[in-house]
């Protein structure tokens, strides 16, 4: 630790995030240690904590013996202000020393608006932000996370990024740069082996041109780097790592309880749902592994709470069974289970009721659209008749708050389909008079929307997003239109979405913005009291740059996209097509019911998704 | 009501654990360490314990003090040795053992403060501050619901010993009120910022050595 930091540290708000010691983290000897690696979450410890991508590699990484894993995170203004001023780097929580002296700095990026904390995190770390800067051999700067699937807007400032599933991926590429640090290779020896690993995209081997429209004209790969660089998975998730020792924070998190992660992947292919393209094929684990997984990580963890994570989890095949067998170790030690992102029908609910049979605060629902219509354009499988009977259960069983997720401007979406969220919420309403168990403590309906953003490698990612003032439009027309009081109305701001939409699907360019933006003081932009879309509009016009071009724009099927060099395995031939039948409002099955042959399959153990 | 009680320290980077995080911490070393714990009755059933004399964020002790039940009691001698096997750096059971007085018999608490002059501790700097705390009262403002109050921090003040430690520190060793009203230390150093500036230290940190009881003697 830095001697200034314990004057520091009784200033500054939760100084327990900053000083690592938790039970559970990793310390080694550094005499042993032939690699340093940190691990940085771009964002703060309470958020990057609650990541259970970061405890699995954290984990898996320091399986490696003479590699030395420690992490870092983003810290909150008072605290960087602080170290600014008394010149303290940011450090790997484990040791206290500096990131500078480390080799490798990885950081994991899930959202774009974290994109200013990398190069935030990179100069508090007392490194050049631009990877052309940093000429050594280390610290090399690697990235990987959902947000990689789209790496062309940090390529400027990442010297490599890893696609796809880490926990084999990371070490490769670890034992790579132990050779070469062994060896005596300079950065680019390292960088072009580095590429040959599959699942490595090294920004700085791809030549980019522009037509003068400004739309990408080539992006040409160096002598040895790929035509494309494949994504990796692990086929099997019931033998791969799965650290149930975990580091468990001294101070209250976000998520702070045992995550159990019951499949990859999602069977359902909501057109808007990037998480539901790149994490393809669906892959899950055994019921029994998950049990057993899920009890030693409470025992070592002493946790009182586990929830289990997928990205639909009332899929999971044997998810009753998998639940009475956790609640048979939960229930007799107080040990509560909850279970997100459950679908509208009714064997979620009867199951809701069941693991949660004390706590009945607030049940939420997505149905992301307000009629048939658009929920069959975006391939939302749920009806009216489902969302309602779900809610009629949940009132009769005794919930009185329900919240509903909807996302505004989404592709085909008329003043009709806005509407159709009023009406939906008031038959929501009406389920309840109708059905409530106890009428007196009053019902709390929260319906929520959001500004679509396109984002890469779904069918709508040659989409236009509508403009902030349309947003704004259809907000009012919906608030005018909800039919009464007892519903309340929240929308998002588009600000923020329109600076993601251009993010998402920017090119290498936007590195200007975003170092402008953050020179002119952008960090944390995730959060609503750092984010400024001044300081954004600022940094475009003064790069010459159009957000609109990015996130506005309509493209062709043809345009060559910033990402098409990276490959998720769904073919782009099949996302033209889920997009044509979008605006023919066709749905298309679910892998269960139907492969609809996106390519994925190829990672599959037997060539078969979900078998 | 809690049949078992044990003395713990928290030092190094766990003094910057709140006290409401510290409880959770502690509930879940229990469970880590297989020691279950009485619970509270009702929909909510969580493990009972509770920590005397919560301890502000950034001051070391060596004397802080839990109360729990332990289901089997056969447990208890083998406690300190379990939880230190899974408890965070900087927290450590010292002993743990049957709790036959009320925490609320703890009357003073037995501190050391170092406080640092950047600009060096002049040779009659400890003198002066014992003046000053030696005073008759030492008053301060303090934010209350209705505003800025005065309040004197002397009767708080049991004994207070300072001395001149190498060329930019000076010791302080004093006992004060525990409870009822309770003397948080960081008051002395509010107390030299408002009234006596140029006896004020740059940094100060403070260290519970040992509580007392009504009769000076060690409480346990």
């Amino acid at each position: 630790m830095h001697p200034l930091q314990k004057r520091i540290l009784p200033t500054v708000q939760k100084p327990a995030r900053y000083v690592g010691g938790e039970y559970g983290q990793i310390v080694k000897d550094k005499a042993q240690i032939k690699v340093r690696m940190a691990l940085c979450f771009p964002d703060t410890y309470e958020i990057g904590m609650s990541n259970l991508g970061l405890h699995i590699l954290y984990g898996c990484i320091n399986q490696m013996p003479h590699v030395w894993c420690e992490r870092a995170f983003a810290p909150w203004g008072d605290m960087e202000g602080e170290m600014r001023k008394h010149g303290i780097s940011l450090y790997g929580l484990e040791s206290g020393d500096p990131l500078g002296e480390f080799d490798l700095i990885g950081f994991s990026l899930g959202y774009e608006m974290a994109y200013t904390n990398v190069l935030n995190m990179l100069e508090l770390a007392g490194l050049p932000v631009r990877a052309e800067e940093r000429t050594g051999l280390g610290p090399i700067v690697l990235a990987g996370g959902s947000a990689c699937y789209n790496p062309e807007p940090l390529a400027d400032f990442i010297d490599l990024f890893v696609l796809g599933e880490g926990e084999e991926l990371d070490r490769e590429v670890i034992d790579l740069y132990a050779a070469a640090k062994e060896s005596g290779w300079d950065k680019q020896t390292f960088l072009r082996r580095a590429a040959g690993i599959e699942g490595v995209y090294v920004p700085s081997l791809y030549q980019v041109e522009y037509h003068p429209d400004g739309r990408l004209l080539a992006m040409e790969p160096a002598k040895g780097a790929p035509e494309r660089v494949r994504k990796r998975v692990i086929a099997d998730l019931d033998s791969a790592d799965y650290p149930v020792h975990t580091i468990v924070p001294s101070t209250e998190i976000v998520h702070d309880r045992v995550v159990l992660e019951v499949f990859r992947g999602c069977i359902r292919g909501c057109r808007f749902c990037q998480a539901g393209y790149i994490y393809r094929p669906v892959r899950a684990k055994s019921r029994d592994k998950l049990v057993e997984q899920g009890t030693q990580a409470l025992l070592a963890s002493g946790y009182q709470e586990i929830t289990l994570s997928s990205l639909s989890t009332s899929d999971y095949r044997q998810l009753g069974q998998l639940c009475d067998g956790l609640l048979s170790f939960c229930a007799p030690r107080h040990i509560s289970l909850s279970l997100p992102s459950l679908r509208a029908d009714n064997f979620s609910m009867e199951l809701m009721q069941k693991v949660q049979a004390v706590r009945k605060t607030g049940l939420t629902f997505a149905p992301e659209a307000g009629t048939q219509r658009l929920r069959d354009v975006i391939n939302k499988n749920v009806t009216e008749e489902e969302i309602l009977n779900t809610c009629r259960i949940a009132f009769e069983g005794g919930w009185n708050g329900i919240k509903l997720y909807f996302m505004l401007g989404l592709p085909t979406e008329t003043d009709e389909d806005v509407l159709g969220i009023a009406a939906l919420s008031g038959k929501v309403l009406a389920a309840w008079k109708k059905h409530a168990a106890n009428k007196s403590r009053g019902v709390r309906i929260t319906v929520s929307t959001s500004c679509f953003v396109p984002k890469p490698h779904t069918p709508f990612q040659w989409e236009a997003q509508v403009s902030g003032e349309e947003y704004m439009r259809r907000v009012r027309l919906l608030r005018e239109a909800m039919p009464a009081r007892a519903i309340t109305y929240n929308w998002h701001d588009p600000d923020t979405s329109l600076i993601e939409a251009a993010l998402s699907r920017g090119d290498r360019r936007l590195g200007a913005v975003l170092e402008a933006v953050w020179r002119d003081g952008g960090r944390l932009d995730a959060w609503s009291e750092y984010f400024s879309m001044a300081r954004w509009r600022n940094a475009f016009s003064a790069c010459g740059i159009d957000p609109d071009f990015y996130a506005g724009r309509q493209r062709a099927e043809e345009e060559l996209l910033p990402w098409d060099r990276i490959d998720t395995g769904v073919r782009r031939a099949f996302l033209w097509n889920e997009r044509a039948r979008a605006y023919r409002a066709e749905l298309s099955p679910d892998c269960r019911v139907q492969c609809t042959g996106c390519g994925a399959n190829q990672f599959s153990l037997k060539g078969v998704c979900d078998a | 009501m809690h049949k078992h009680r044990m003395r713990f320290s928290k030092e190094g980077t766990a003094i910057y654990i709140s006290h409401l995080d510290l409880m959770r911490l502690m509930q879940r070393a229990f469970l880590r360490a297989g020691l279950p714990l009485q619970h509270t009755e009702g929909f909510n059933p969580h493990a009972r314990i509770s920590v005397a004399l919560p301890l502000s964020v950034g001051m070391e002790s060596v004397c802080e003090f839990l109360d729990f039940t332990l289901l089997d009691e056969a447990q208890l001698a083998d406690t300190p040795r379990r939880l230190n096997g899974v408890l965070p750096m900087g927290v450590r059971v010292l002993r743990a053992y049957e709790a036959v007085r009320k925490t609320k018999e703890i009357a003073a608490l037995r501190i050391k403060g170092v406080l640092e002059y950047d600009r060096g501790a002049d040779p009659g700097l400890a003198e002066a501050l014992a003046a000053f705390f030696g005073a008759g009262q030492i008053v301060i403002e303090k934010k209350t619901k209705k505003g800025i109050q005065e309040a004197d921090i002397r009767p708080g003040i049991q004994k207070l010993e300072l001395a001149r430690r190498g060329g930019n520190e000076v010791e302080l060793q004093a006992e004060i009120s525990a409870q009822n009203p309770g003397l948080n230390p960081m008051l002395l150093i509010q107390a030299l910022k408002e009234t006596a500036p140029h006896l004020a230290p740059d940094f100060a940190c403070f260290r519970r050595l040992e509580a007392l009881d009504a009769a000076g003697q060690t409480f346990v």
